[in-house]
């Protein structure tokens, strides 16, 4: 009876805490995305004849982001019925978009114009094992292109 | 060292090949950044240790890579790919490579 009390008690601290997180983390980087529009992150990796006479350097954001109990209980849930896990998409979409955002900061502060040849690297810090710490990890970098 | 990730440096010209480097690295954190961990994934959000703990092999992997390339006299290196793995709770490696070249 007691360990089902706690368990009810994690999942709603789970899910009040890492709604309202998801919530401003996902608010922070709708702002900082029109913020760093004007450095658009291209995937081509072939340099158009224009950018002859530009400074390249690399540029590299990274971010670690957890799961919470909440989220955690209902993918287990899901797995039994298979289908979308629509609380781990939103976990993956946010550190993906967080990672590219570092990345951009860096080519902001080196006054870079273009980021060329993006790339993203994802791991998880302890995958497949018992109690594990539950987190997704997200490495984006690319090639920042600085106008002289 | 000129790091980029694209296949050639725009504007100059590669005058020799040496082939192929490489960094590695694995890193863990002290236990009290686990149990930290252990909490937030309660609650969720940013795991800040563990960001750090990525930042810092980043770079001394790319470190490492980049002494390679200055022993067989290398100015750039181009094509860089980063590799990450989970090799136990808690550590993580870091693998970077990139092809080590001479530019004009």
């Amino acid at each position: 009876m007691i360990e089902l009390i706690i368990i009810m008690a994690l999942l709603l601290i789970g899910y009040v805490v890492g709604t309202h997180l998801e919530k401003s983390h996902y608010h922070s980087i709708k702002e900082r995305e029109t913020e760093l529009n004007n450095i658009p992150a291209i995937a081509s990796k072939v340099l158009p004849a224009e950018f002859d006479t530009c400074e390249t350097t690399l540029v590299a954001g990274n971010v670690v982001i957890s799961v919470d109990y909440f989220k955690k209980f209902v993918a287990g849930l899901r797995i039994i019925v298979g289908g979308r896990v629509s609380t781990f998409e939103t976990l993956i979409d946010r550190a993906r978009r967080e990672a590219i955002l570092r990345m951009k900061e860096e080519a902001r502060q080196l006054g870079a114009d273009y980021v060329f040849n993006i790339k993203m690297e994802t791991s998880s810090i302890s995958k497949g094992q018992k109690n594990a710490i539950g987190s997704v990890e997200v490495l984006a970098y690319g090639t920042a292109i600085i106008r002289k | 060292m000129l790091l980029t990730n694209l296949e050639n440096v725009p504007g100059k010209n590669i005058t020799k090949h040496l082939g192929l480097v490489q960094g590695s690295t694995v890193r863990s954190k002290h236990v009290g950044r686990d149990i930290m961990a252990g909490f937030k994934n309660i609650f969720g959000g940013e795991l800040e240790g563990y960001t750090e703990l990525l930042h810092e092999s980043r770079e001394e992997a790319i470190n490492r890579m980049v002494e390679q390339a200055t022993s067989i006299g290398a100015n750039a290196v181009l094509n860089i790919r980063f590799s990450t793995s989970s090799i136990t709770q808690g550590a993580s490696e870091l693998f970077t490579y990139g092809t080590a070249v001479v530019l004009e």
